[in-house]
């Protein structure tokens, strides 16, 4: 049955891809710290002067 | 290192916030009008666009991508900036990006509402809106990819992980289900036919629901909850193992969705074990999320952001934990093509995505206006009616799924059908008014909240540039020398058991394939024929006004289906449908071998006055097919483009011979409804759909009997 096997290899070929990011997370060491991520996204800089609606190059 | 200054894009998320509520009432008041369609067709005020099977496609396209898709973008814009330090990859594609989904949508809605619809589940809409729908989504991939590659945090926050696996596995599924054949402007033909098509709908249907409505709003959980509640999620280890769980996972379940239908068996078993093993990441999220507020219950109490994304937490379970319990073939064998799996979905919307949406406004706004809530009674209204709204949708459609099926499976002493199929309708709609009264009031309450959130950016002052400041990344993210594979695998044990899962999944796979090669051929029944030319005018005209979406064509092998419809459905019947027609609820009886039970006026009649021959029915009267001109223009073109996918009309059909063979038939239907005094005029499009329906199952009956008694 010729759609499963196009089934098979685009779902293969995405697990694949994210055996990829899985292990180049690993390798980048994204998963060795498992207490600071967690707590650094509640500490959001507080607005210190915020520019009204115009555009402003990014950088 | 020196510091940087930048800005995080607010507008974006702005107008991405205004989508969701707009869409959000307009899509919830296409579902209050399916609702109450349902007891009360002649909403419809007599026009095709009106009609519930147009009008629910607009409510699900609507929900699902307008309303629902809006909100991933909101959070997705909103978050990431935050969790890579930077501001969007590109303003000029953020509105790119805006616009070409708002126009997408609007496209939708006409087109779906004209009646120009691929007949696919969730991926009603025609070619030229599916090749847009492909470029909106990659230039947000551009623009998320983009933001990640620029970010000046190295570590990537697993809400991000989930924002990635959607992008990836959306634009797979979108491709690959959408491969169809175009006729003219606004019609083609899938390219799977019968059960490939199924198999690929169906995979696509379980991915969008799992990558569409789910990780991405995983994603934002895992945001927005710590931040509402400001402390840390629960487990940061746990919501990892969650998430590259999920994304090996998920994929393989799709076949739940055509349990006991001619689908090969081990296709069936395969989704079903997958869609069990679902069971423990769902629920590991689900209490990550909810020991979040662990000793905060009292903050949750007091607020409106905190209760609504508890009850979507929760939401969530119940939606999985009632998923793998619907893929157990025992209880499909009852749930499915009932109100039971509607149930399912809308705990799953309008708890998990609706209320997890409600949340994220309530906070978000107030917010980017540097202001606080108008009013938080006004929000624990909302909470409240929303939460009712909620309970009255659900559990009369469970209780109306189970009762009706239990009906239908229910035999007298001697052995016959206890009941009609009209009798199990007629009982079951006190349970569908008030299922529309839970919509009601889901729907009042967003208006609270639409107006309430309105108050409170009446009071504020946006900032559409919010100032930040991080450090830019070190070039070389610094690496502790070189140690041997091994040994970090040994230091890690939850990585270990991740590799573990995945090495699991794709090994399974592998052993599979070749089981998969032998026994996977569809057999052929020689009787069985393409259609003619009239008859698949008449197919067209199914599909174009969505007769799918309440009777379906799959007679499973059950002794009350059997009983009632006739014998069961082979996979070999199908080869000539593109797409498929199967169906997945049945409002109405099925029809796939309906040919040849009535007369060709008692068809006439039914579809101008239903009630007429079904004293009670709820199906809506179709009069237009009546006045309507069949296109027989587009004769030509339709049987080429059938050619082209295979279905074998003689060399040189098209041209002439086609339409000869048209009126030809034409000629015998308007006869037969002459000889009962019917004048239809014989090139109404009400000819053609009777034709089809005439031949709806014909074929296995004069198939030897040697070719039907297998699969
Ligand atoms: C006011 C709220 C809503 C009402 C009254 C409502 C009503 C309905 C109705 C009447 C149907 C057709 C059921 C049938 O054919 O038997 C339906 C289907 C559906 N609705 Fe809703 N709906 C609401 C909100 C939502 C939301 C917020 C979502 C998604 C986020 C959603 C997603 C769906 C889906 C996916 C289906 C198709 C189910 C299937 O094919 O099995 N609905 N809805
Ligand atoms: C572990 C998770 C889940 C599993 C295994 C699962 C499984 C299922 C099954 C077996 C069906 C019925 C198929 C049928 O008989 O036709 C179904 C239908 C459906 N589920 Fe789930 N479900 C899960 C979670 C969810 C969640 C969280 C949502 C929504 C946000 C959801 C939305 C839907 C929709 C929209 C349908 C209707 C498809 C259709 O027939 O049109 N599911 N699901």
């Amino acid at each position: 049955m010729s759609a499963i096997i196009l089934l098979l290899i685009a779902s293969l070929s995405v697990a694949v891809v994210f055996l990829g990011a899985f292990i180049w997370s690993v390798k980048h060491h994204q998963f060795d710290d498992g207490f600071s991520p967690p707590r650094r996204i509640l500490f959001d800089d507080p607005p210190v002067e915020n520019i009204p609606d115009q555009s402003i190059n990014k950088k | 290192m020196e510091i940087e200054k930048f800005y995080y894009d607010n507008k974006t998320v702005k107008w991405f916030g205004y989508a969701v509520m707009f869409w959000g009432i307009v899509g919830m008041l296409a579902g209050l009008w399916a609702a109450i369609a349902m007891y009360y067709p002649a909403l419809n005020l007599g026009l095709p666009a009106t009609t519930f099977g147009r009008m629910r496609p607009v409510h699900t396209n609507a929900v699902v991508f307008a309303f629902v898709g809006n909100g991933i973008f909101m959070g997705v814009y909103y978050s990431l900036q935050r969790l890579c330090k930077t501001r969007m990859f590109s303003d000029t594609l953020s509105k790119i990006h805006f616009w070409g989904w708002q126009l997408i949508i609007v496209a939708g809605a006409i087109t779906l509402w004209a009646g120009k619809t691929t007949g696919k589940e969730y991926a009603e809409l025609e070619w030229p809106i599916d090749i847009a729908i492909a470029v909106v989504w990659i230039i947000f991939g551009i623009n998320l990819f983009g933001t990640i590659i620029r970010r000046r945090e190295s570590h990537i926050y697993v809400a991000i992980w989930f924002y990635i696996a959607t992008w990836v596995t959306v634009a797979m599924l979108h491709i690959v289900n959408s491969i169809e054949l175009p006729v003219s402007m606004w019609k083609s033909y899938s390219w799977y036919a019968g059960v490939q098509d199924a198999l690929v709908q169906w995979w696509y249907g379980h991915n969008a629901v799992a990558f569409f409505l789910t990780t991405p709003y995983l994603g934002l959980m895992y945001y927005f909850l710590p931040k509402a509640a400001n402390r840390p999620i629960y487990s940061y280890r746990l919501s990892i193992i969650h998430f590259w769980a999920l994304i090996f996972i998920y994929i393989w379940a799709g076949p739940h969705h055509l349990l006991y239908t001619a689908l090969p068996d081990w296709a069936q078993s395969l989704g079903v074990v997958f869609s069990i093993m679902l069971i423990a990441p769902s629920w590991g999220g689900m209490l990550n999320g909810l020991f979040t507020l662990r000793g905060a219950w009292d903050k949750v109490k007091e607020d409106p952001v905190l209760k609504f994304l508890v009850v979507a937490i929760t939401c969530y379970g119940m939606a999985t934990l009632e998923g793998p319990l619907l893929s157990l073939k025992s209880v499909n064998t009852i749930s499915h093509f009932t109100d039971w799996t509607i149930a399912h979905v809308h705990i799953g919307a309008l708890g998990w995505n609706g209320f997890l949406t409600f949340g994220v406004l309530y906070w978000l706004i107030p917010r980017m206006w540097n202001t606080t809530l108008y009013s938080k009674k006004l929000a624990g209204t909302h909470f409240w009616i929303g939460t009712i709204g909620i309970v009255l949708y659900a559990i009369p459609l469970y209780w109306a799924g189970f009762t009706q099926s239990m009906m239908w499976k229910n035999f007298t002493e001697e052995g016959q059908l206890r009941f009609q199929f009209l009798e199990t309708v007629t009982h079951i709609i006190p349970m569908y008014v008030t299922r529309s009264i839970g919509g009601a009031l889901y729907l009042s309450g967003a208006l609270l909240m639409v107006y309430n959130l309105r108050k409170t950016i009446a009071k504020g002052n946006f900032i559409a540039n919010e100032a930040a400041e991080a450090a830019p990344l070190p070039k070389k993210i610094p690496t502790h020398g070189k140690t041997y594979w091994h040994r970090w695998i040994e230091r890690r044990p939850m990585q270990m058991l991740v590799f573990s899962l995945i090495a699991v999944a794709i090994g399974g796979m592998i052993e599979l394939i070749p089981t998969f090669l032998v026994k996977s051929n569809i057999p052929t029944i020689s009787s069985v024929k393409p259609y003619t030319p009239l008859e698949l005018h008449g197919r067209d005209i199914y599909i174009r006004e969505g007769c799918y979406l309440c009777h379906s064509q799959m007679v499973r092998p059950f002794r009350d289906e059997v009983a009632r419809y006739g014998e069961y459905s082979k996979a070999g019947e199908f080869v000539y449908d593109h797409p498929f027609q199967w169906g997945s609820k049945r409002t109405g009886p099925d029809l796939a071998r309906v040919g040849g039970k009535y007369p060709d006026s008692w068809h006439y009649n039914h579809m101008l006055d239903p009630t007429s021959m079904s004293p009670g029915s709820i199906m809506p009267s179709y009069v237009w097919l009546m006045d309507h001109e069949l296109d027989t223009s587009r004769t030509g073109a339709m049987i080429r483009a059938m050619r082209k996918l295979g279905v074998p009309y003689p060399d040189g059909y098209a041209a002439d011979q086609a339409g000869k063979d048209l009126a030809r038939q034409e000629a015998v239907i308007d006869s037969s409804l002459r000889a009962d005094k019917i004048q239809a005029g014989r090139n109404k499009e009400i000819v053609a759909l009777i034709a089809y329906l005439q031949r709806l199952g014909k074929d296995i009956k004069e198939a030897p009997k040697e070719q039907t008694a297998s699969k």
